[in-house]
């Protein structure tokens, strides 16, 4: 079976600085596959690069066996949609939701519009209620949800996450993460996640890599991450690091 | 331990609104010794607001009462405008969540330190470089001559904090109050930084508010808890009894974080009741 996404020996520079060397990676049908990292580390960069946001010096990205080009179509989008961390940025401020919900379905020419916004909007527990609000009339939590349901409404098979709940309290963190494993379990979908909380990552991927000045340092399954099984030094100190603060 | 560098009986922050006067702190009542105090909620608890309110930082539409508001016999409230300077940045300071913000875009790191110190202190140029170079190096900068001449931009979160810190302790406050210190660093950064905070803390014998919305995290840190809830305090208790907390909000927030090798699917989660905030 081809993987849903293989990325191989990707390297990204911008400028003089190398953001990722080549990194690769292989993701399952279903799968979900967690990032980890320090800031700088070239997580969101090797996301953003799926995505097409950055130029790409080298190396390949395939969707389902497909070598992607440089310049992403209309259909690619319609498979892969990205949630970004910031749910106060990643809104327009001048739009309703409902506006906001209308632009993915008139990009790629949908009739049944009225139809899944409302979907959409359900299935992230918003109801109609919050549809013809502003973004600065929502919380943060209710925020991202938006941003999920934009990403949902075209009805992808992969989610690219980008720590989709940093910007977010730990109580509302919570509801966040297990709207996503509702969504990927009804909907089967493929998720790459990106986050700096070794936490997180694990309660939500099956497999994830470590990212060290963007190199992939580790690849190894959550359950052995759980069960303390690393062979790097680098992993073992972020793992020190999630368990809080000890006292010398 | 308790009680007598800061004393904060009935709090009250209320701004007003176009819709009616809000009120974000509420009856808010603690007291503090030369001891690490933390204050957990969720955004909107009134937990920075607080804070805020002890610094005299209050926006000028809002309103600030208390029965009693006093840092070591000296009453916040009726001060003037010239001694509640004097407190400020000397014998109170305050850590603010993002460095990338909370330091001045267009001074070096060093003149901002020396800054601080030659308002509250008479002290001439060379001694005032002198001691900010040994401030940096007890933060942990390795090297601080090179990052006395930094802007803010050219240094990295860490070490942006790390310089606040740095311009916080160098006026040598007896309170320090911390509004989520390091929410915008890494979590490898973040318990450097900690441990930085901690031990300048413990040595000079300062008073610690540490303002945060990771209950674990706060509770690894501080001898003692306040948990608020819509402008409340909820429960209050010390950190090493946490597992034993009674409020079910306290526990609600202690659950929901996921925690390594535990398997809940879906993850406990908050559930809000208003007599809470009653």
């Amino acid at each position: 079976m081809t993987p849903a996404l293989t990325i191989d020996r990707l390297n990204v520079v911008f400028d003089r600085f190398r953001a990722l060397k080549d990194v690769s990676l292989e993701v399952q049908r279903g799968e979900s596959f967690g990032l980890v990292g320090e800031s700088g580390s070239g997580k969101s960069t090797l996301l953003r690069s799926v995505a097409g946001l950055v130029p790409v010096a080298s190396g390949s990205i395939s969707l389902d066996g497909q070598i992607l080009g440089r310049r992403r179509d209309k259909a690619f989008y319609r498979q892969v949609q990205m949630v970004f961390q910031d749910p106060y940025g990643s809104l327009h401020p001048r739009q309703t939701v409902d506006r906001l919900l209308q632009e993915p379905l008139a990009i790629h020419n949908f009739s049944d519009g009225e139809q899944r916004i409302r979907r959409a909007l359900d299935e992230v527990g918003l109801g109609s209620g919050f549809r013809f609000r502003y973004s600065h009339q929502l919380s943060g939590g209710q925020r991202q949800r938006v941003a999920i349901a934009r990403a949902l409404i075209l009805e992808p098979s992969i989610l690219l996450l980008d720590e989709p709940t940093s910007a977010l309290d730990a109580s509302v963190q919570a509801e966040v993460l297990n709207l996503l494993e509702q969504v990927r379990r009804d909907r089967n979908l493929t998720f790459l996640m990106v986050s700096h909380d070794l936490a997180i990552v694990t309660h939500m991927c099956d497999r994830l890599m470590v990212m060290q000045n963007g190199e992939g340092l580790e690849s190894l399954d959550a359950s052995a991450l759980a069960a303390r099984r690393v062979t790097r030094d680098y992993t073992r100190n972020l793992l020190t690091a999630s368990e809080g603060f000890v006292r010398t | 331990m308790s009680g007598n560098l800061l004393q904060v009986e009935d709090l009250r922050v209320t701004f007003p609104t176009r819709t009616g006067a809000i009120e974000a702190v509420r009856g808010v009542s603690f007291s503090l010794g030369r001891e690490r105090l933390g204050i957990v909620g969720e955004s909107g608890s009134g937990k920075s607001q607080t804070g805020r309110a002890i610094m005299q930082l209050t926006p000028p539409q809002a309103k600030v009462s208390a029965k009693k508001l006093s840092f070591d016999g000296i009453d916040l409230l009726t001060a003037s405008a010239a001694e509640r300077r004097a407190l400020r940045g000397k014998r109170i300071a305050m850590i603010l969540q993002d460095p990338k913000y909370s330091l001045d875009p267009v001074m070096t790191i060093g003149r901002q330190i020396v800054e601080t110190l030659r308002t509250h202190e008479k002290v001439g140029r060379a001694e005032a470089r002198e001691r900010t170079l040994a401030m940096l190096e007890a933060v942990q900068i390795r090297d601080p001559k090179r990052v006395f001449d930094l802007h803010p931009h050219e240094v990295s979160g860490g070490m942006g904090q790390r310089a606040m810190i740095a311009m916080m302790l160098i006026a040598g406050p007896e309170l320090m109050i911390a509004d989520e210190p390091t929410s915008a660093l890494d979590v490898t950064v973040q318990l450097d930084v900690l441990a930085i905070l901690d031990k300048l803390v413990s040595e000079r014998g300062m008073g610690l508010i540490f303002i945060s919305h990771d209950l674990r995290l706060v509770s690894s840190f501080c001898d003692r808890v306040i948990v608020m809830y819509a402008g409340k305090v909820v429960e209050q208790l010390k950190a090493s009894e946490l597992s034993n907390a009674q409020h079910p909000y306290t526990r609600g927030l202690l659950n929901c974080m996921p925690r390594i090798g535990d398997d809940r699917h879906p993850l406990p989660v908050l559930e809000r009741k208003p007599e809470w905030a009653a």
